[in-house]
């Protein structure tokens, strides 16, 4: 049999998938094991029992400071951060580049504009927007919208302009108008795109947002990991980096699954 | 029978290029009409011209005397080869979409007795066309044969005066093609609709027809060729045909295919 005809099993591709998981961790543990060997007080490899004791502290014990506990005020800082700018980002997509998709005179009016501000790299404005916005929280939400929201509404408009011209006229030879034609041809044909459009840019807003929680912030994931940076503090810092990879691929998977519950039919060619 | 459609002296250019010129032609109700031609020859501009999608650049369009708006509306439906039903819609949200446009200008949803009204009108406009089992089907999972009959219904549910295809069967297997060619026959005596075909086949275009308009280039020069545009340059009304009684349409088309072939396919 040729090797391209070989096709895991739905379990096979399951386990063959947390191999290469399970040799990281495995390679870890005998890194972190050599390393404490000659070193009892390595701080550069923790062992997991020294994550769990330094992240113990952060999960359940209020900080003597503030009365918070650690961790799960960081998270829900972050959460909520990334939540409104996403939504925002929801909303201002489905606004503009579905104007955008359906009017031509809009896409000539704007086009340019938006293409404009979504070359502009990100990071570069971040400077600009703790001056006009300080260093609260509409900063860091703005940074992710500015980041995100230009691609999806790019996306969303191409995507909607794409619709086969057959489509449209079939439309207007029904009477709709092009009011009716947003909102029952273009809108529920936007919707997976942006979905999917969202899940593609869910890496760059978590790029955007632990970067300006890096820069200013008083609580985060991302302002813990900057702040335990200054101590060698690798217990917390690895913990904090795999609980943000495990937020976001739940986001993924919501968003993935959603998808597929509500728009049934944009899944159906692909099967 | 009256005339319905009258294209007067018109001319489709674009820019440098000129497509069609000097087509003028009347088409007359209940009348079925194929139009043939080489590939680039101007049949499915003549379409769009018909359809409102295009504007001619000299000329005038008149539908029922008055001068056509260069813009779609639901006394023109259409079916094209491919892409004419809405993906993200059933079958029988699809072939209701005209009605909850017309009827609801806002939302475009109708709601209560005012939706079972439509939803029943568009279930026997499925059964009619013979998708009575598929109504809460996606269009993904329906055969090409079935999708073009869900545009047709989808099209025949706005109570088009004129229907416009495009080489809607063009895309689809020879056996599935017959079937089809029966039921838009049938639809067409029912519904006394006027039909505008583009096809490539010109079995079909002389089975089907009452008329048959040839499009071609009358001139060509060799070292402009875009400079003259194709017009219909035969127009062969196929009298033994009547739009109202109609033999089996199977036997009509091979009948016809024989006899009519053999006199003008030289010419064509």
């Amino acid at each position: 049999m040729r090797w391209v005809n070989i096709r895991p099993s739905r379990r096979g591709g399951l386990l063959l998938g947390a191999l290469p998981l399970l040799a990281v961790s495995v390679v870890y543990l005998f890194a972190a094991a050599a390393r404490h060997a000659a070193n009892p007080s390595d701080k550069i490899l923790p062992t997991p029992s020294a994550m769990i004791a330094a992240m113990h502290g952060l999960l359940v014990d209020a900080d003597p400071l503030s009365g918070r506990l650690i961790f799960w005020a960081d998270t829900l800082a972050s959460l909520e951060r990334l939540g409104l700018a996403l939504g925002i980002c929801t909303l201002s997509a489905l606004l503009v580049g579905l104007v955008l998709g359906v009017l031509p005179a809009a896409r000539a009016t704007l086009g340019g504009l938006v293409t404009t501000i979504a070359v502009i790299p990100p990071i570069a404005l971040l400077p600009i927007l703790f001056i006009v916005f300080g260093l609260g929280e509409t900063a860091k939400v703005a940074l992710i919208v500015i980041g995100v929201a230009p691609f999806l509404i790019r996306d969303l408009a191409e995507h909607v302009a794409a619709l086969p011209q057959e489509q449209l006229v079939k439309a207007q030879t029904l009477g709709a108008s092009s009011w009716q034609l947003a909102l029952r041809v273009a809108l529920p044909q936007a919707l997976p795109r942006l979905i999917a459009g969202l899940r593609l840019s869910l890496g760059p807003a978590w790029v955007y947002l632990i970067s300006a929680e890096a820069i200013a912030s008083d609580v985060g994931l991302g302002y813990r990991i900057f702040l335990v940076r200054r101590y060698l503090s690798m217990d917390i810092i690895i913990p904090y980096v795999a609980w943000i990879s495990l937020l976001a691929i739940l986001m993924d998977v919501a968003l993935a699954q959603l998808s597929r519950r509500a728009f049934a039919w944009a899944h159906q060619a692909h099967r | 029978m009256s005339h319905l459609l009258a294209f007067d002296n018109v001319w489709l250019e674009y820019g440098e290029k000129i497509v069609l010129e000097h087509v003028s032609l009347t088409i007359a109700e209940r009348s079925f009409v194929s139009i043939v031609g080489p590939s680039g020859a101007g049949k499915s501009s003549f379409l769009r011209l018909a359809l409102g999608q295009e504007a001619p650049t000299r000329g005038r369009i008149l539908l029922d005397g008055e001068v056509l708006t260069p813009e779609c509306s639901p006394d023109r439906g259409v079916v094209f080869q491919r892409y004419s039903v809405f993906p993200h819609l059933t079958a029988l949200r699809n072939v209701m979409f005209g009605r909850e446009c017309t009827g609801a200008r806002f939302t475009a949803r109708l709601f209560g007795a005012a939706r079972r009204a439509a939803a029943e009108e568009a279930e026997a406009m499925l059964v009619e066309v013979g998708l009575g089992d598929a109504l809460h089907v996606y269009p993904a999972q329906l055969s090409g044969g079935m999708q073009q009959r869900l545009a047709i219904a989808q099209a025949l549910m706005a109570r088009p005066r004129i229907l416009l295809l495009d080489e809607p069967f063009g895309a689809l297997d020879p056996g599935i093609r017959q079937d089809m060619h029966r039921l838009i026959l049938g639809l067409w005596r029912e519904h006394a609709l006027t039909v505008l075909m583009v096809t490539h086949d010109i079995t079909e275009a002389f089975g089907l027809g009452t008329r048959v308009l040839a499009f071609d280039k009358r001139r060509i020069d060799p070292h402009a060729p875009h400079r003259f545009g194709a017009t219909a340059v035969y127009d062969l009304p196929l009298s033994r045909k009547t739009p109202l009684n109609q033999p089996d349409p199977k036997q009509e088309v091979l009948r016809l295919t024989e006899s009519v072939i053999t006199n003008t396919e030289g010419s064509l």
